[in-house]
């Protein structure tokens, strides 16, 4: 699919302001979750490393993607548990009182 | 995985991978969203992670994707040492496991514009801006990559949590980073060059190391959550090389959010942060600065003398700092406290909010040591209630309970926001010696007269004052 680039970085503008409004009055406690959740999230790039890793070409390419793959999963399964486990803490303590 | 389907269903399927697309950002943003509150913070991470899912599935449909073998295996691999990660992690060094995967996630970012680059036969393929984008998703990413494992090293003790710096060394950084992207565009118009190519990627590197070591080793934390919105900003390069809605659309989001994460931390600590960048302002807490005025001072207590006052109080606060956490002694402050509140002493915790080893680390650790959430109180809730208080106990903070921070105009943490411990009745300091806290100043606390300093190893002080407990 052949995208034009001002359309990318119309998308990618937009999508800027929306992270910046996303983000407002957030309480301390929440600080480190939510670093380690928005960590995980950029490990999205997991996507692109499928692709690489997946698609024909040069050997080479696609060990480079392979390498990329465990970096990213890494980075995505292991932020999304560790962010889980700490939410998991705080929701405990809520439930019983 | 495309094979598997049948043939109508193909000439949809590029349109149907970017609608699931769409659905994945929407599951992103609401996320984040929900990530703002206590309330829906679990769910909100939930949402991210379905969306993450979708992403992933999708995506092994596209039709470019023919082998399986690397990816299965990458996922594989990847995703046990994420999970060993995640569950063994002691939650004291969280800060250092957020550090570790960002610095993962920039490197694959960068990998995958690499990768991209070597796996297509012929170079001159790419056009312009698919060639600039490699270029910037191989420096954000490469620089994320070192930057990261120097917090890391920085955080867990391996490199000096001293701020390493000469003059000029801000501006090399600088000048670095303006001859990378000159250095960029040259690759776009010469991408045949590979020598170009290597040049970007070491210089990348070597600016992740530069640029973060000669930053204090307790503002790493901020520099972390700078260094994820670089890898977020590194995954939407990555995004525009491959022409991706979701990496572009998804890179963006933690680009920017986390840009406003790391402002709030700032905001926090009361710096700006062009200071935390370039200031290299202070190192780790302690040091043996020792009392620098000989004829000040200070009353000593005993474990003995200790547990006599507090069980007979009527209201304690508990101002847990960084000290705590790294003598890890957040289980046995819990048990003291029970202690107390079983003899109806009323027990709260006073949380500054750069308190830990990162913002909101306190407020982890104490809830992983089963002190229940709403005893956990701000600074602006609990600072009107040290009037009342009989003892407050300040175990290893120091900062952040400075009267100077309201007294002396020319200090370095003037107007940064404190716990008005000296408000109470009695302050008891649990800490090492008297040395100067990472900010640099003495603390005019320790001295006062109705101050007593409990001197040793937060956690064996707090063992002393448990067993002392029961003989009251």
């Amino acid at each position: 699919m052949e995208v034009d680039l001002t359309l990318l970085l119309f998308i990618f503008v937009l999508a800027s302001f929306i992270g910046f409004e996303l983000i407002s009055k957030v309480p301390p406690t929440l600080h480190t979750p939510l670093m380690s959740g928005a960590n995980a999230i950029s490990g999205i790039t997991i996507v692109g490393a499928l692709i690489v890793a997946g698609s024909l070409g040069n050997p080479l390419g696609k060990w480079i993607g392979f390498a990329a793959i465990i970096l990213a999963t890494i980075n995505v399964v292991g932020g999304f548990m560790v962010t889980d486990r700490m939410l998991e803490m705080f929701k405990k303590k809520e439930d019983e009182k | 995985m495309s094979v598997f389907l049948p043939e109508t269903i193909l000439n949809w399927l590029p349109d149907t991978i970017q609608l699931f697309y769409l659905v994945a950002t929407a599951f992103f943003i609401r996320g984040v969203k929900l990530l703002n509150s206590p309330g829906t913070a679990r769910k909100g991470n939930q949402f991210a992670a379905i969306g993450m899912m979708i992403g992933v599935l999708v995506t092994l449909f596209d039709q470019n994707i023919v082998e399986f073998e690397l990816i299965i295996g990458g996922i594989v691999i990847g995703g046990l040492i994420g999970l060993l990660l995640a569950k063994k992690v002691q939650m004291t060094s969280m800060p250092e496991l957020v550090a570790v995967f960002n610095g993962f996630g920039g490197a694959a970012s960068a990998l995958v514009a690499w990768g991209e680059l070597a796996r297509k036969p012929e170079i001159l393929s790419f056009d312009t801006t698919g060639l600039v984008s490699i270029g910037l998703s191989v420096f954000i990413g490469a620089l994320t990559f070192t930057g990261s494992f120097i917090a890391f090293g920085k955080l867990s003790g391996f490199i000096s949590g001293n701020a390493i710096t000469f003059p000029g060394l801000n501006m090399i950084n600088i000048g670095a980073m303006i001859a990378t992207l000159g250095l960029i565009g040259y690759f776009a118009f010469d991408p045949t060059n590979s020598t170009l190519f290597w040049v970007i990627l070491g210089i990348s590197l070597l600016v992740g190391v530069t640029s973060v070591i000669p930053i204090g080793g307790a503002d790493m934390p901020v520099v972390i959550s700078l260094l994820n919105s670089y890898s977020g900003i590194a995954a939407a390069m990555a995004g525009f090389v491959l022409q991706n809605n979701l990496l572009i659309v998804s890179g963006a989001l933690v680009g920017a959010a986390g840009l406003i994460l790391t402002n709030i931390m700032c905001k926090a600590m009361n710096r700006s942060l062009s200071n935390v960048i370039f200031g290299s302002f202070g190192g780790v807490a302690g040091g043996s600065a020792g009392i620098r005025d000989g004829d000040k001072n200070v009353h000593e207590t005993s474990a003995e003398d200790l547990a006599i006052q507090v069980a007979y109080a009527s209201k304690v606060v508990i101002v847990p700092g960084y000290g705590l956490a790294v003598a890890q002694a957040q289980h046995i402050v819990k048990e003291v406290a029970t202690k107390l509140e079983s003899r109806g002493v009323q027990v709260k915790y006073g949380i500054h909010p750069v308190a830990g080893r990162m913002p909101g680390h306190m407020n982890v650790l104490l809830a992983e040591a089963d002190v229940p959430y709403d005893l956990l109180k701000d600074m602006d809730e609990i600072n009107p209630e040290f009037t009342t208080t009989d003892v407050v106990l300040i175990i290893g903070a120091n900062d952040v309970v400075n009267p100077l921070a309201k007294t002396d105009p020319t200090g370095p943490i003037y107007g940064m926001p404190i716990l008005n411990v000296d408000d109470a009745k009695r302050t008891v300091v649990f800490k090492r010696s008297l040395s100067v806290g990472y900010a640099g100043v003495d603390n005019p606390l320790f001295y006062a007269e109705k101050n007593q300093m409990f001197f040793g190893d937060a956690k064996k002080s707090l063992q002393a004052l448990n067993e002392a407990l029961n003989e009251v």
